[in-house]
């Protein structure tokens, strides 16, 4: 009875899917007209600067806030009316964890568990066990939840999206908090769990993060998506730079100016050239024989491949700071 | 959007597809597991510190009366004679035991015993906002109804066990330090102990649905705020304002109106024949109360953005 069918008009492939999502906070628009679409099996990161609506917008889609206007689909069916047939399906780490301070982090786990009617209590034991030994944290979990750190208490949070096999993970910043070590930890948790199956939802404010898990990403700032697709095809949207490192670099910025290359900087400390290539661009070993033939002295040539960064700042035409 | 225009390759489709045709069947609400909500409600209630320290005053109300009332009397002289406000209950407690419990209840429902009720109602709700635990229990999904439902079944399971509380500490007290017999009713009437023992539990039971109204007011309260401490001291306030406005003579018109206006009511039990009218007065009272504002706290919390 929870199955999309395809009469709702629903693509069954996609996972989340919203049509004009907003949300007004006194007279700000924190979400304005967001069209997202997650494909199932994907790890989508979500992208963006604090501040930028990331936030706002996982709450509408677990059904914690109302939008102001548009429609949010998770799972094939409308949230926040589906959260009873849509939210068990789905585990969510949201704006960090959030624990009871006097309680075990097992017994922790357990409370949120009772808190789920599609939980069988004979297997919550058992299902907690694995969750706690997932994350890591089987030695912690009679320690009171207010002893643990900040990197234990996101484990824990994570754990407790864990406690069910899930279609549907929604993280939050989900390596908040954690050292270099247990950020590995989380990512590798993360493709496990994408190879499982399961569709992955990630938002975060760290550029490289996304691009060393995700599959797709979305970028958002100021509250609206500015561009959502593969992360291939997202970074290849902005060309590479091509570098030149040379002891002559006027030279080399006249040649390579001769050729179409434009926007050359010639930096002194490094002793390298750079600059965009020409939409139509020459055979890069020609333009290599045309330095060398000019008598400029070659000791690297390439293209640099373009981030996950260089397509924000290109997209934004800003840089990555906190919105205003 | 069409299927061609979504990126996922067909593998990832394909794994997605197994998922979701596995995962439904096995995962169905059970009407008996929604009760498991109810189960963790009273341990978040009884384990928490600040619950066992109130019920522990609670406990202790009994024990300074009780002791009070022996080294007054140790002389044979008699308790001074009750002074007006509650029923004539301190001095017979030297005759009889059981009459410790009545006292202790007519001293503490006021506020003790309401001052606990509004500390662990009105952070019922605005409790688990402030820590952030509210968003988690409702993507549980915990749903809004039933996480309401289960909070002010706690509340009012909580009611029953301070009154609980208080009158066993009574009991143990009275017993221990004064004689036991039969019971001399406030009518005049000699009952035998075990009709006065009845009589005492219908009491408590009076008491602890003397506390149901603002059990609801307080939990309406807890809907209205992010800050739990907010909502404990708001409720609290709120309740010592309206026994302060219940004992002025000069707004007698809006008394009967107060939820703690009738609750010393249950002092007619102690009669033969009972005089119900206040009794039936109190309960119609709590009831309205507990519908009026159970009402405004479903239409608040169903509604409010969850944003904590």
């Amino acid at each position: 009875m929870d199955q999309p069918s395809a009469a709702d008009g629903q693509a069954p492939d996609v996972v989340i899917e919203t049509r004009g999502l907003a949300k007004q906070y006194r007279g700000t628009l924190a979400v304005d007209g967001l069209d997202l679409q997650v494909p199932r099996g994907s790890v989508f990161g979500f992208l963006g600067p604090n501040g930028s609506g990331k936030t706002t917008t996982i709450r509408m889609l677990m059904g914690l806030i109302e939008p102001t206007s548009g429609s949010a689909r998770v799972l094939g069916r409308p949230m926040p009316r589906s959260s009873r047939s849509v939210l068990p399906k789905v585990g969510a780490l949201i704006e960090g964890p959030a624990l009871y301070g006097f309680l075990s982090g097992q017994d922790n786990l357990i409370r949120y568990d009772a808190a789920d009617p599609t939980a069988d209590p004979r297997t919550r034991k058992a299902r907690v066990g694995a969750a706690l030994d997932r994350v890591g944290l089987t030695a912690a979990a009679g320690k009171k939840a207010k002893a643990y750190s900040l990197g234990m208490k996101q484990r824990l949070g994570l754990a407790s999206a864990l406690l069910q096999p899930r279609e549907l993970l929604v993280l939050d910043e989900p390596t908040n908090g954690l050292d270099p070590q247990g950020m590995r930890e989380i990512r590798a948790l993360i493709r496990e769990l994408a190879d499982d199956g399961t569709t992955v939802f990630l938002s975060s404010h760290l550029l490289d993060e996304i691009e060393q898990v995700c599959t797709h990403a979305a970028v958002m700032a100021r509250g609206r998506l500015i561009t959502q697709g593969p992360v291939a095809e997202l970074s290849a949207g902005t060309r590479g730079r091509l570098a030149v490192a040379t002891p002559d670099p006027d030279e080399a910025v006249r040649v390579l100016a001769g050729h179409g290359v434009t926007d050359l900087v010639a930096d002194p400390h490094s002793g390298e050239v750079t600059g965009e290539l020409p939409a139509d661009p020459p055979d890069l070993a020609e333009l290599n024989a045309a330095l060398v033939a000019a008598g400029v002295r070659v000791r690297g040539f390439g293209l640099r491949r373009a981030s996950l960064e260089d397509a924000f700042v290109a997209l934004t035409g800003e840089g990555f700071d906190v919105a205003g | 959007m069409s299927r061609a225009e979504t990126t996922a390759g067909p593998g990832l489709q394909d794994t997605g597809q197994e998922q979701r045709l596995a995962l439904p069947a096995s995962r169905r609400a059970r009407a008996v597991w929604t009760l498991g909500l109810f189960g963790s409600e009273l341990l978040i209630v009884f384990r928490r510190v600040r619950t066992l320290a109130l019920l522990a005053v609670l406990a202790g109300v009994p024990v300074l009366v009780g002791i009070a009332v022996r080294i007054e009397t140790h002389d044979g002289s008699s308790v001074g004679g009750s002074d007006g406000g509650g029923p004539a209950f301190l001095e017979q407690i030297s005759n009889n035991g059981l009459f410790l419990a009545f006292a202790s209840l007519a001293a503490t429902l006021p506020f003790f015993l309401p001052m606990a009720i509004g500390v662990v109602a009105g952070d019922s709700v605005a409790g688990e906002a402030s820590t952030g635990t509210l968003r988690y229990l409702l993507v549980a999904p915990a749903g809004r109804t039933r996480l309401l439902l289960a909070k002010y079944a706690s509340v009012l399971t909580f009611c029953i066990a301070a009154t609980l509380v208080v009158v066993l500490s009574a009991v143990v007290v009275g017993f221990s330090l004064f004689p036991v017999g039969d019971v001399t009713l406030l009518s005049g009437n000699t009952v035998p102990l075990s009709d006065g023992i009845l009589r005492g539990l219908l009491i408590a039971l009076l008491v602890a649905s003397s506390l149901i109204g603002l059990g609801a007011l307080g939990l309406f309260i807890s809907t209205l705020t992010d800050s739990g401490i907010g909502a404990m001291a708001a409720t609290v306030g709120l309740l010592i304002t309206i026994q302060i406005v219940n004992n002025i003579p000069q707004l007698h018109a809006l008394q009967p109106y107060l939820f703690p206006h009738y609750w010393l009511s249950f002092a007619d039990v102690m009669r033969a024949p009972v005089i119900w009218d206040g009794i039936v007065k109190n309960l119609a009272l709590q009831a309205v109360y507990a519908a009026v504002f159970g009402s405004a706290a479903w239409a608040r919390f169903s509604t409010r953005d969850v944003t904590s």
